[in-house]
C-alpha cells in the first residue's frame, strides 16, 4: 500500500528518523518497531519508560450541561456522577448489545467531556454521537487539531514530572490539565499496557517538540505497535476487532466490570442504553460463550483465528488474540470459548498448522498490572 | 567451509565435507521478521523441494521455511527449540534449522551464488 493513501501523524517524521518500519495501521502509516525491536521495546516499557504515538486515535471533545446525560444514553457507564478529574472506561452498545468501540471518557469540568476512541472507529463513533446526542451537546471532533503520545512504564512518573511535577501525586484514571513545555496538555495517569504511565493529549503542532524531548530523558525509549499489542495482551485488555465487536457484548467479552453499578439491571439508573435488555439477559441467564484467557503449554505461538477443541476434537471456540509475551517469555491468547469449557484450568487445544497445540483456560491479566492508586 | 547458496525465499545453504548440506535464513530474513520466539523443526525424514519443512513463527507472524531442493532431512538444530533467538543472533552460524541430504548432489550450485542473491535484495529494497 502507497503512503499516499495513508494519514500520517504529527510524529512522522520523527518515526522515520528513528528508523522505524512503518505499516499501514487503520488507515495511518504507523510504527510497528523501531530498531530495537519488538521484544527489547516490549521489555523496555515493563523496566524503564516507552513513548508510544498514539495519535491515530480519535479525541472528541462534548459540551454541553446535557453532554453527561446525553453520553449516558450510548454507554453502560456512570458518566453523570463521573467526577470532575477522572477518566472511566466504556463502550458504545447497539441494539443487540454489541461493541460498537471502546472508549475512554474524562471529565474536564465546566460540563466538558473528553472521549478518545479507536482510530479504525472514529468517524463511526462521531456519526453516532451526532445522530444520537447531536442535538443536546455540542460535538468537537479533534483529530487534526490534538495528537496523543502514552509514556508508559516504572520510569514514567518520574520523566514526566520533570517537565511537570504535578504528575506525581496522581493516581490511576485521574485526569487533568498540565503546562508541559509551556503548552497546554490533558494528561491522564492511564494506559494500554498494564504498567504505571500516562497518555497525554497536545496541540498537534506542538507534539515533535514535546516528543523528542521525552525521548531525550535516559529512561525512554521509542516504542511501536508491535510492543503496544503484546503489553495489552499480556495485562488481558481487549483490542477492538479483535476481542470485541459489534457481534459480541461486554458480557460475553468478560467487561461486565465495566458496567457501572448504578446502571446495571438493579441500580438506581438501570438500563437506559442501547441493548440493555438483552445485556441484562445475558448477565442474568448466562452466556453460550465468553472471552477468556488461554495459556499454550508449549513454545508454540497460538495467534488469532485458530480453532480450539475439545478433548474429542470438537471446535468450542476460536482465538481472538494471540501471540508471544516477551515478559512472561511463552505464549499468550485471548479466546472466546463456549461457557462450558470456560472455567479456569480446563485443557483445550488449539489447531496450528494442522497440529494441537494444548492450552489452559487461564486468569487475566497474565501479567500483573501495576497502576499506581496512591 | 564450502560457499553459501541461496534461494529466492531468503535461505541459505551450505554444502558440508560429508555430503549433507546444512540450511538456514539469511540476515536479510530474519531482519524483516523481527525476534524470532519459535522455531518448529522439520521431521527427520524426505521432504520435496518447495515443501514447508519447517516454520519460524516471531513477535509478528508465522513464516515457512521451504525444502529448497528435494531430500532428506537427517539432523536439525535442536539449541532452536529453547534458543530460538539464535536465529536473530547468528542466523549463518549457530541459527541453523536443519541438514539434508539432498538427491541430486548438484542441484546446490545451481542454487544462486552470494552476488545473485545479494542483486535480489537490492532489487526488493528498490522495488
Amino acid at each position: 500500500m502507497s503512503t499516499e493513501t495513508l494519514h500520517t501523524t504529527p510524529l512522522h517524521a520523527l518515526h522515520l528518523e528513528l528508523g522505524a518500519r512503518m505499516v499501514p495501521f487503520a488507515g495511518y502509516d504507523m510504527p510497528v518497531q523501531y530498531p530495537l525491536g519488538v521484544m527489547k521495546e516490549h521489555l523496555h516499557s515493563r523496566e524503564q519508560a516507552g513513548l508510544f504515538d498514539v495519535s491515530h486515535m480519535g479525541q472528541i471533545r462534548l459540551t454541553g450541561s446535557e453532554a453527561a446525560k446525553a453520553l449516558e444514553s450510548l454507554v453502560p457507564v456512570d458518566i453523570i456522577d463521573l467526577p470532575v478529574g477522572m477518566q472511566r472506561y466504556a463502550m458504545f452498545t447497539n441494539e443487540q448489545g454489541g461493541i460498537l468501540d471502546d472508549l475512554m471518557v474524562a471529565n474536564l469540568g465546566n460540563d466538558t467531556l473528553f472521549l478518545v476512541v479507536n482510530a479504525a472507529c472514529k468517524d463511526q463513533d462521531l456519526a453516532h454521537l451526532r445522530k444520537h446526542i447531536g442535538s443536546q451537546c455540542e460535538i468537537q471532533p479533534l483529530f487534526e487539531e490534538r495528537a496523543l503520545l502514552a509514556l508508559q512504564g516504572p520510569a514514567a512518573v518520574k520523566v514526566l514530572a520533570r517537565l511537570a511535577p504535578e504528575v506525581a501525586g496522581m493516581t490511576f484514571m485521574q485526569f487533568t490539565r498540565v503546562q508541559l513545555l509551556g503548552v497546554d496538555c490533558y494528561v491522564s495517569r492511564s494506559g494500554y499496557t498494564g504498567e504505571d504511565g500516562f497518555e497525554i493529549s497536545v496541540p498537534a503542532a506542538n507534539a515533535d517538540a514535546l516528543a523528542r524531548r521525552l525521548l531525550a530523558e535516559p529512561e525512554v525509549a521509542p516504542i511501536g505497535l508491535g510492543a503496544r499489542d503484546s503489553l495489552r495482551l499480556e495485562a488481558g485488555l481487549c483490542l477492538y476487532g479483535h476481542d470485541m465487536n459489534a457481534q459480541t457484548t461486554p458480557i460475553e467479552a468478560s467487561l461486565l466490570w465495566a458496567i457501572s453499578k448504578v446502571r446495571r439491571a438493579d441500580g438506581a439508573r438501570a438500563g437506559g442504553f442501547p441493548g440493555a435488555e438483552r445485556i441484562f439477559a445475558q448477565q442474568h441467564d448466562g452466556v453460550a460463550r465468553k472471552r477468556v484467557g488461554l495459556l499454550p503449554q508449549e513454545r508454540t505461538p497460538v495467534r488469532e483465528d485458530a480453532e480450539i477443541v475439545d478433548e474429542a476434537g470438537s471446535v468450542i471456540g476460536r482465538v481472538c488474540s494471540g501471540g508471544f509475551g516477551p515478559t512472561l517469555s511463552a505464549p499468550v491468547a485471548m479466546g472466546y470459548l463456549d461457557a462450558a469449557h470456560a472455567a479456569l484450568d480446563t485443557p483445550v487445544w488449539a489447531i496450528v498448522r494442522g497440529k494441537r497445540v494444548a492450552m489452559k483456560v487461564s486468569k487475566m491479566p497474565f501479567v500483573a498490572q501495576r497502576y499506581y492508586r496512591g | 567451509m564450502s560457499e553459501l547458496r541461496f534461494t529466492e525465499d531468503h535461505e541459505w545453504l551450505r554444502a558440508e565435507a560429508d555430503g549433507s548440506v546444512t540450511v538456514g535464513i539469511t540476515a536479510f530474513a530474519q531482519n524483516a521478521l523481527g525476534d524470532v520466539v519459535y522455531v518448529q523443526l522439520p521431521e527427520l525424514q524426505q521432504y520435496e523441494k518447495g515443501a514447508e519443512a519447517s516454520t519460524v513463527e516471531s513477535v509478528k507472524a508465522a513464516s515457512g521455511v521451504y525444502m529448497p531442493l528435494d531430500g532428506e532431512v537427517v539432523a536439525v538444530n535442536e539449541n532452536l527449540e529453547s534458543s530460538p533467538e539464535l536465529v536473530n543472533e547468528d542466523p549463518l552460524g549457530e541459527g541453523w534449522f536443519f541438514r539434508f541430504i539432498p538427491a541430486d548432489a548438484n542441484a546446490v550450485g545451481q542454487l544462486l551464488d552470494q552476488n545473485a542473491y545479494d542483486r535480489l535484495i537490492k532489487a526488493n529494497a528498490d522495488a
